[in-house]
């Protein structure tokens, strides 16, 4: 059987990028915190401290919470323009939520999870983070964290 | 009195999408706001640019670029580069060579070429770049954010789409009579909401539109002006490109996340520290506003503007347009140029747009849609990553 690319099975569904969210059984977004002065960050701060009464470069990783409020919402009705890239032929609209972390206190962007439309969001909303599929091309599926509303069904 | 810098003369070339070289339109631009001033071009000490990153090496040395086009002369230049606040801080270049002594006449300008459809990254594999990021990641693009905001306002204040198409509606009005403006077509409340939805609760003539256009202004200090027998001049009482403060918990374009407020106590809001700031430095305030040019990326966005600026309480916005205090003939016109809603954005230039109306405003030379007795007027925008725009001049 060849191993070509095109007809070997795809390789194993991995992160569309490195070291920012974990994609086990209860997966978390991957900030780090300031050992100086104790604020969080995502994506993570590199080198410095980003607040400016703090003079420190050291963080340690951190998971964030796996769950949040819906401080808004919206959808993508066009096919956004490169580096997106697109899931299928013909453009499925999908939901974008702004969501509240309330230990962290900030607020993280996310898709929302597939199967759900804006009709099923609200503001303030409890949704809880999942890994999916953000695209599938060649070298196999790339997965992304996305928001899933808690206790509604697609 | 005599430290004051003035602008002594406004142009633009229409906005449209004109498909051609960004230069033409800054050269048209600056001829107009030279001829405006009266001004020798050859007096000019100083070309500060305000870039474009959409159209090659010439548009990163946006200053050279126009000053080669208009002919060398040897002044001093500057280019400069801060998003939507590119003019802005293009201008506060020019007034700072102006208050600082080091020269009396200096000539600013931004214009751009723009691209069909949303405005996206620059090319190439960039993971290290947020905004490349956001739309591969998230697949969010500018009305993203936009929306974000507006489905925020209907949440928190029970404000409605028909809310938002009716600030689109009275900017369409406005436009109708603004010769430099890309679209001038009524627009009915029902046209607004019988438009496709883009980024729900945002439709397509919601959103700014990208466009090709030119502004140029030229200031020069108030003693200039005088001995050379400018007049109808107006001052420029504050400049404010202030960055935000640290932590801020609202999210913006192009972030994945806000700050954290874990470890620190709450600041001013980027937006509202904007025109604070240009507030403070005027000793003026929202009260002595005659109108105000605000950053209406979209429809909704404009209600967010008025309580940023302090025209009204957060909440009220919505209020404060259907007593129609917002359009032109009421207590605090918005936007009488018509606004990004008319013109779309072309994006170095656009700053220097709210510059050229309310100039025009304050001298009575606004036409049909000229705000009665103009004093006092204020713009207001925002730059990607954290650049404040806000210009505050006077009669």
């Amino acid at each position: 059987m060849s191993e070509n690319a095109t007809t070997s099975p795809a390789a194993s569904p991995r992160p569309a990028i490195a070291g920012w969210f974990t994609i086990d059984d209860e997966p978390a977004l991957l900030g780090n915190r300031c050992t100086t002065c104790g604020t969080v960050f995502f994506p993570k701060a590199s080198f410095f401290c980003r607040n400016p009464a703090c003079n420190g470069s050291e963080f340690e990783e951190t998971k964030l919470s796996r769950q949040g409020r819906i401080w808004s919402y919206t959808d993508a009705q066009y096919q956004p323009p490169p580096p997106y890239v697109p899931r299928s032929a013909e453009h499925t609209p999908f939901a974008i939520a702004a969501v509240e972390l309330a230990e962290e206190q900030m607020v993280v962007l996310g898709q929302v999870a597939d199967g759900y439309t804006v009709a099923d969001l609200h503001v303030g909303q409890q949704v809880e983070l999942v890994v999916e599929e953000l695209f599938t091309d060649d070298n196999g599926q790339q997965l992304v964290w996305k928001w899933r509303p808690i206790g509604a069904s697609a | 009195m005599s430290s004051d810098v003035v602008v002594a003369g406004v142009g633009m070339h229409p906005w449209g999408k004109w498909g051609r070289n960004f230069v033409e339109y800054g050269v048209v631009a600056a001829r107009a706001a030279l001829a405006d001033a009266g001004v020798d071009y050859r007096d000019v000490q100083f070309v500060s640019g305000a870039d474009t990153v959409r159209n090659g090496y010439p548009g990163y040395v946006a200053g050279a670029t126009f000053a080669q086009a208009l002919g060398w002369t040897g002044a001093r230049v500057a280019s400069s580069y801060a998003a939507c606040a590119s003019g802005a801080t293009a201008l506060e270049v020019a007034r700072a060579e102006i208050l600082a002594g080091r020269c009396d006449v200096a000539l600013v300008v931004g214009a751009d070429t723009t691209p069909k459809g949303f405005l996206a990254p620059n090319a190439g594999d960039r993971p290290d770049d947020p905004d490349w990021l956001r739309f591969r990641l998230l697949g969010a693009t500018n009305p993203t954010y936009f929306a974000l905001y507006a489905r925020r306002r209907m949440a928190l204040y029970g404000a409605t789409e028909r809310d938002f198409a009716e600030v689109r509606a009275k900017n369409a009005r406005h436009g109708l009579a603004n010769p430099n403006a890309r679209y001038r077509k009524d627009f009915s409340v029902e046209d607004i909401l019988a438009s496709p939805m883009v980024a729900d609760p945002l439709r397509l003539v919601e959103i700014c539109a990208t466009s090709d256009g030119g502004a140029a202004v030229v200031v020069t200090s108030a003693d200039y002006a005088q001995r050379h027998g400018i007049d109808n001049v107006v001052r420029i009482r504050a400049v404010s490109t202030v960055t935000p403060a640290f932590p801020q918990t609202v999210i913006e374009m192009p972030d994945f996340a806000t700050d954290s407020g874990v470890a620190s106590d709450a600041v001013t809001p980027f937006k509202d520290s904007i025109a604070k700031a240009a507030y403070e430095e005027a000793g003026l305030g929202p009260e002595d506003l005659s109108l105000a040019e605000v950053y209406d990326l979209s429809s909704a966005l404009e209600l967010d503007w008025y309580e940023h600026i302090g025209l009204c309480k957060a909440g009220e916005a919505e209020r404060l347009l259907h007593d129609g205090d917002t359009t032109i003939g009421g207590r605090i016109p918005v936007n009488p140029s018509g606004g990004l809603a008319c013109f779309g954005e072309a994006v170095p230039a656009q700053a220097l747009a709210q510059v050229c109306e309310v100039t025009w405003q304050l001298r009575g030379q606004a036409g049909a849609r000229q705000v009665d007795g103009a004093r006092v007027g204020i713009t207001a925008n925002q730059g990607l990553f954290g650049h404040g725009s806000s210009v505050i001049l006077t009669r």
